[in-house]
């Protein structure tokens, strides 16, 4: 018995409203209904979602590791994108 | 815990030629800046064998383990027990999905693991290889078998690498639900008639020491636990959890008033730990290498369960296909 037919899907779990989806594992299953009906079953025994998203594991576009350092540097040293590198003087409020 | 028979198998330990020093020391230093290793990132080829062995194994133990509980389901003495229990079971079977999850994220299929499984060449953990004699079993599992299981678990929440580490933690939220059902069905055959209480202690005379077993051999006998303590796959050694399940259980074994059956079980004041017995180690190899009580039927009935089960991944997917086509016309 093989799972060649039953693709490998990626399972997202909104717990309560105002949060985002986050990862929480994968299932396989043989078709979208399937998916989201054993991602159900497995991963919100105890209420833990509002919202699920199953989303194929084929169809996700990710970022190479092994690219990290040249993908991510245009970032790395723009440190005037952050706060701190401004001096305020004492006694300017709301800044 | 889900180590056994890792050692033997595992030969290559070398680095390959692909594998430089200095990956590996950049790699080494990653883990011991406390770094989650994460799916795709570089990691030495013996990191990610030990791995998909030890976390599949810890999987098949999931699956395995539902069959010493699934059967008391129809004869669990109340509704409430009953539905205590399918709520248990349950969750194993989804703890055992999570890690065939994480697992996969290190590049095997589920097919293979499952294969693996089914043919007998993979390994789960032994304890699931004793029968459950009486309704007591099922108290006498929650609370030390799960009890031992969370002992070994709390430490892996912390484990370098990414997706195992949090299967853990969804683990041992649920896990905690299991040894307190266990341990409150055990307190309330104690507080009932004397044969209630007969069976429990009967059930904890059974069941104590294949849960010592549980944490593996000692450490003197551990060779190979070097490499996954190196690697923060392991962060505590056998003994030492070993220990610190006998200092937490026996207290709680006083209370149930329960006599644990080791005659050598000593609270040590000036260590401040108790002092146990010599584990029988004979037994322990016994059932690893397929002769313990159960392992026969343990692999017959998930054969079974597979093949019974057929019909609905065949239908599962004729509807699938249905549909596709449907859509597609």
């Amino acid at each position: 018995m093989s799972n060649n037919g039953w693709p490998l899907y990626e399972v997202f779990i909104r717990t309560k409203s105002g949060l985002s989806h986050r990862h929480a594992g994968s299932v396989h299953a043989a078709d979208d209904q399937m998916a989201l009906d054993a991602a159900r079953d497995t991963y919100t025994r105890r209420m833990e979602g509002v919202s699920l998203w199953v989303v194929r594991s084929d169809r996700i576009v990710a970022s190479d590791p092994a690219e990290n350092s040249a993908f991510f540097e245009p970032a790395e040293d723009k440190i005037y994108r952050h706060p701190t590198f401004y001096e305020i003087p004492d006694g300017v409020e709301n800044l | 815990m889900y180590t056994q028979g890792l050692d033997q198998k595992d030969k290559a330990r070398q680095p390959t030629g692909e594998e430089t020093a200095a990956q590996q020391d950049a790699f080494q230093a990653r883990v011991d800046a406390e770094e989650k290793i994460e799916p795709k990132e570089w990691m030495p080829a013996a990191y990610r064998r030990t791995l998909v062995r030890q976390i599949s194994q810890h999987a098949h133990s999931e699956i395995i383990g539902m069959q010493p509980e699934g059967n008391w389901l129809t004869r669990a003495p109340s509704l409430k027990r009953k539905a205590i229990l399918l709520a248990k079971v349950q969750d194993e079977a989804g703890h055992g999905l999570y890690l065939y999850s994480a697992a996969e994220t290190l590049g095997v299929s589920r097919d293979e693991m499952v294969g693996d499984l089914l043919s007998g060449k993979a390994k789960y953990s032994s304890i699931f290889n004793y029968p459950t004699l009486t309704w007591a079993d099922i108290g006498a599992i929650g609370w030390l078998v799960d009890g031992a299981a969370i002992m070994n678990q709390i430490p892996l929440c912390r484990c370098s690498y990414g997706p195992y580490a949090r299967a853990m933690v969804r683990v041992c939220k649920e896990e905690s639900f299991h040894q307190r059902q266990g341990f409150e069905l055990m307190l309330e055959l104690c507080r009932g008639t004397g044969a209630q209480k007969a069976m429990a202690q009967d059930a904890l005379d059974r069941w104590w020491w294949p849960s010592l077993m549980m944490f593996g051999p000692n450490d003197a006998d551990s060779k190979h636990s070097a490499q996954s303590m190196a690697w923060k796959i392991k962060r505590f050694s056998n003994d030492e959890l070993r220990q610190k399940f006998v200092d937490v259980t026996a207290p709680q074994a006083e209370f149930l008033g329960l006599r644990i059956p080791d005659a050598a079980l000593n609270f040590n004041a000036e260590t401040g730990h108790y002092d146990f017995g010599e584990i029988d180690w004979s037994e322990f190899h016994q059932v690893l290498a397929g002769n313990g009580p159960c392992n026969r039927e343990r692999m017959e009935k998930r054969r079974a369960a597979h093949d019974d089960g057929a019909w609905v991944r065949e239908a599962a997917e004729a509807h699938a296909a249905k549909r596709a086509a449907r859509d597609a016309a």
